[in-house]
């Protein structure tokens, strides 16, 4: 037999970036534990709809956790309670009968809220355009087996590139700071030959970005780490103010 | 020789009918598929040595609209911002980096035979002609085959982390369709690397100012000036503004339109409208019908599920599907009364292997998907909605030990558990297939040139290279090919007698009317002001499709649907209720226009499948099989891509034929058996 379980959500309400939000509550009965957390609230937004209310607004995608595009804080949590995992894959399992859950935006001066629960990170965008890239144009490189990688190196690499730019780890950060994902992206080009060339530059360039855009620093506290629902390290963030090091030393 | 391969109309009646609308529209002129002079394997180096190209200084003042961000508009968009264009790159999300070919797990062919196995551009394309049952193009897929180890080359330059050797160089898998390991990886996420490269590459562009980006963009219509693709008409869908944008050319990269049938494992905002809009304005839509269903996808769990999630199909190698023997024992577990473990192996069916025994549960994933749909509307599924098999890992385990099923399949195993709360190593897997990727799209020739003059489309938007089946790694090969390698190529050839062609007002009357026609279709759904949500009439459209349209297809079972489709279409256009402003963020607003097109398109769907009496690949008519059950093609009756041109609203569409030539293959029927 189905196991359902009732619940009521507070629910951050925004109409617009400089609008001022509040918590509202709604109940829901009869919510199936195998339901995941966004479907419980396309079953909310379903009821609003058919009360003529307006539904709750937030961003989703691909709902199997790799796009990056699901956030919510949720008690207390980026990406909610469960482990490991962003909030489209949490299920209602994780919660109890007749929980109170608290379901808010992320939180940063990085990310405004664009409405309810939705936020822009487009200073992801301009992080990375900072310098988050080899420059290479397409054609005219050599062979793909032409430079031998070390596995591990190449594993490394693998594990930072990882994050899919969701954001968690500047909503759990107290001082909204974005080390995490930006060492994330610095250290898989710096572990990899190709990526050597311009690593100096590279984390000078999107260190610089990240500053100008309002995000905090770091001050080495690791909830991101341990919000991160990809697991990327924060061994990156060492690795990063090396090459920041580096860099500069060279200046 | 196979060059010009005209597209001709099927009778008479429709022949005239042709004249008719040719004459109330000078643009759709008869067309050709462009196939360039020579053998085979030298068509894609004559092509290029022989096309016009644009001069860097001309290049600046062209300009040219990319929709879509995934791995062939980010690829695309990229390129032709290093190569000095002007572009524009429009996406719905609210960054680039977040197109659905990040979802891709398996990975990405490639003919670069690092194995030593005897690979080669021409077994590369041997296999994707056959995996696609015979119904792709010779050239297109033989160029696809060549570029391939490019794409490698290019990501391995960009930073992608593929799986290496311990001896620092590349390493690769097998996969389904093919004798030789050519698939190239990163982890189970070669799709979300393949495009962080994309859209790195194209971030570079962003800085150096040849590429501007509009996230949360939707496009809504396409702008022709005399004749020609000029622009789009899109939707701010923060400001919900409608705006106008010019350019020189438009390249469609908006994906497949696998979410008509609501429950998909593409993503929640994945939508066939781009490619709709354009149909509407002219361009042929190829092959609707072609659309692959993958077996083995965790079921639906109830009512509200949104959408379906894909586990590897490499689980079949060692997992072993089955149903209950006994209804009463299927009863008894759908109510929860009995367990999978409850279960006698005498009382259960392992019915691939009852009924291939030569393939078991290795069949190919159309056979797999149909048998488990013969199963459960027989009433022997599992779960507590019926709609679902068992996938056993107990003889393996039993056979090789925990340790080694984990070290194979550890990460699905524990994907599974998060999802389902169940633990794989001790109850069986449930899985059930769902629509997965859509062979059909937009009609192109080799140039990706669809039949509107400067319009492109790549990706799994365009019909292209898959036929009626597309093999495992081979979208991102197809994406990237497109984008990287062939579009920025071959557009030039369209644009190097637009140099002396200035830039387009968006005050010109044609972008005028299209936006006062987007307004007027807004204004139409918000003054429905009805009584049911966008989301429950499009269940509704999906079940039909899943039913009608889907794993097995016969004549009176679409002829219904298309009955039902126009009930649905008259549902939605009465009945639909949009909370909320259209002059604002409105995210039931974005489906609810949606929802308009993938009600055509399912219905476009169904009359492609009505029209088509074979079986091939994922399009599989149940009155067209062996004796065996296996898809039957009629190869002297259908060997054609089916062009459907819209003839306007409520106008039945008229439907060309391409022909497919085979010079280089031989035509066989596929056969799994032995």
């Amino acid at each position: 037999m189905e196991k359902t379980i009732n619940i009521t959500l507070r629910i951050w309400r925004q109409r617009g970036p400089k609008e001022k939000g509040a918590f509202k509550e709604y109940a829901l009965s009869n919510i199936s534990v195998d339901s995941s957390f966004l479907e419980m609230l396309d079953i909310l937004n379903e009821q609003l709809i058919n009360k003529g209310e307006e539904p709750v607004v937030f961003d989703h995608d691909c709902r199997e956790g790799i796009c990056g595009m699901c956030s919510l804080y949720i008690n207390g949590h980026p990406h909610g309670p469960d482990e490991d995992i962003t909030t489209c894959q949490l299920h209602m399992r994780k919660f109890n009968d007749g929980d109170v859950i608290t379901v808010e935006p992320w939180r940063s001066a990085g990310f405004p809220v664009i409405r309810d629960l939705m936020v822009d990170r487009g200073a992801f965008d301009k992080i990375i355009q900072a310098g988050g890239y080899i420059s290479v144009n397409t054609g005219g490189v050599p062979d793909a087996n032409a430079i031998p990688i070390p596995k591990a190196n190449a594993d490394e690499a693998m594990d930072a590139a990882s994050c899919i730019g969701c954001g968690a780890c500047v909503a759990a950060c107290k001082n909204g700071s974005a080390m995490l994902f930006v060492s994330a992206k610095v250290s898989q080009f710096a572990l990899l030959p190709q990526g050597r060339v311009e690593a100096a530059r590279r984390a000078k360039a999107m260190l610089a970005k990240m500053d100008e855009l309002g995000f905090g620093n770091c001050t080495n506290t690791g909830a991101c780490e341990a919000e991160c629902p990809k697991n990327v390290s924060i061994s990156n963030i060492a690795r990063l103010n090396r090459e920041f090091i580096k860099a500069k030393l060279k200046d | 020789m196979a060059d010009k391969k005209d597209i001709t109309p099927e009778t008479k009646e429709v022949q005239a009918q042709k004249s008719v609308d040719e004459a109330a529209r000078p643009a759709m002129k008869k067309i050709d598929s462009k196939i360039p002079e020579g053998p085979l394997a030298e068509k894609w180096t004559n092509y290029k040595s022989h096309q016009k190209l644009v001069n860097p200084a001309n290049k600046r003042r062209l300009d040219i609209i990319v929709v879509g961000t995934g791995l062939a508009g980010g690829s695309a968009a990229a390129t032709l911002g290093e190569l000095g264009f002007n572009v524009l790159n429009f996406c719905i999300q609210d960054s680039p980096r977040r197109a659905h070919s990040i979802a891709a797990q398996g990975g990405i062919n490639a003919a670069k035979n690092y194995q030593n196995d005897g690979d080669s551009v021409y077994r590369l394309f041997y296999d994707t002609i056959k995996g696609g049952d015979y119904r792709a193009r010779e050239a297109n897929v033989y160029r696809l085959a060549e570029v391939s180890n490019s794409i490698i080359d290019q990501c391995v330059a960009q930073g992608v982390p593929f799986a290496r050797e311990y001896g620092g160089l590349l390493d690769n898998r097998s996969f389904g369709g093919a004798q030789v390991s050519r698939t190239f990886y990163a982890k189970g996420q070669t799709g979300q690397q393949l495009l962080l490269g994309a859209y790195s590459a194209l971030s570079r562009q962003v800085k150096k100012g040849t590429v501007k980006l509009f996230p949360r963009h939707e496009m809504l219509d396409l702008v022709i000036i005399d004749g020609r693709a000029r622009g789009i008409i899109a939707r701010n869908l923060v400001t919900g503004k409608i705006e106008r944008y010019a350019a020189h050319a438009v390249v469609i990269a908006t994906g497949g339109y696998g979410n008509t049938f609501f429950l998909s494992t593409n993503a929640m905002g994945s939508n066939g409208s781009a490619a709709f809009q354009c149909y509407k304005k002219g361009a042929y839509f190829a092959n609707p019908a072609f659309a692959q269903i993958h077996p083995t996808c965790i079921p639906v769990h109830g009512e509200f599920q949104s959408k379906l999630t894909l586990m590897s199909e490499s689980l079949r190698n060692d997992g072993r599907i089955w149903v209950p023997k006994k209804k009463e024992d299927a009863e008894a577990i759908r109510a929860g009364k009995l367990r999978p473990t409850d279960i006698k192996e005498e009382d259960r069916d392992y019915y691939l292997e009852r009924r291939y025994p030569a393939f078991g549960n290795l069949v190919p994933r159309d056979v797999a998907s149909r048998a488990a749909k013969e199963r459960c509307d027989a009433g022997y599924g599992v779960g507590s909605t019926g709609l679902a098999v068992y996938l056993d890992f107990s003889s393996a385990i039993e056979r090789l030990g925990e340790d080694v099923v984990r070290a194979r399949y550890g990460n699905l195993f524990q994907m599974y558990e998060k999802i389902v709360d169940e633990n794989p190593y001790k109850t069986p897997m449930m899985i059930y297939p769902a629509i997965h990727y859509t062979m059909g799209g937009i009609w192109v020739d080799y140039e990706l040139s669809t039949s509107i003059p400067g319009l492109f489309a790549i990706g799994e938007a365009n019909f292209s290279d898959h036929g009626a089946n597309r093999l495992g790694a081979s979208a991102l090969m197809q994406g990237l090919a497109d984008g990287y390698f062939v579009l920025p190529y071959t557009i030039q050839n369209y644009l190097s007698d637009q140099i002396t062609v200035p830039r387009f007002s968006t005050d010109l009357p044609e972008f005028v009317q299209a936006e006062k026609d987007v307004n007027a279709r807004i204004a139409k759904l918000m003054a429905i002001k009805g009584n049911r949500s966008v989301d429950s009439i499009h269940k509704e459209l999906g079940l039909i499709m899943w039913e009608f349209v889907g794993m097995g297809r016969t004549k009176e079972g679409l002829e219904t649907a298309l009955e039902k489709i126009k009930a649905v279409k008259k549902e939605f256009w009465s009945n639909v209720r949009i909370p909320g402003e259209a002059d604002t963020l409105n995210v039931e607003l974005e489906k609810a226009l949606r929802l308009a097109d993938f009600i055509e398109i399912g219905y476009l769907m169904a009359l492609d499948a009505l029209n088509r009496n074979e079986s091939c690949g994922g399009h599989f008519r149940e009155e067209f099989q062996t004796p065996d059950g296996e898809a039957l093609r009629q190869d002297d009756k259908y060997m054609y891509v089916s062009c459907w041109e819209y003839q306007g609203e409520d106008k039945a569409p008229v439907m060309y034929k391409e022909p497919l030539d085979y010079e280089y293959i031989k035509v066989q029927q596929r056969n799994y058996k032995q």
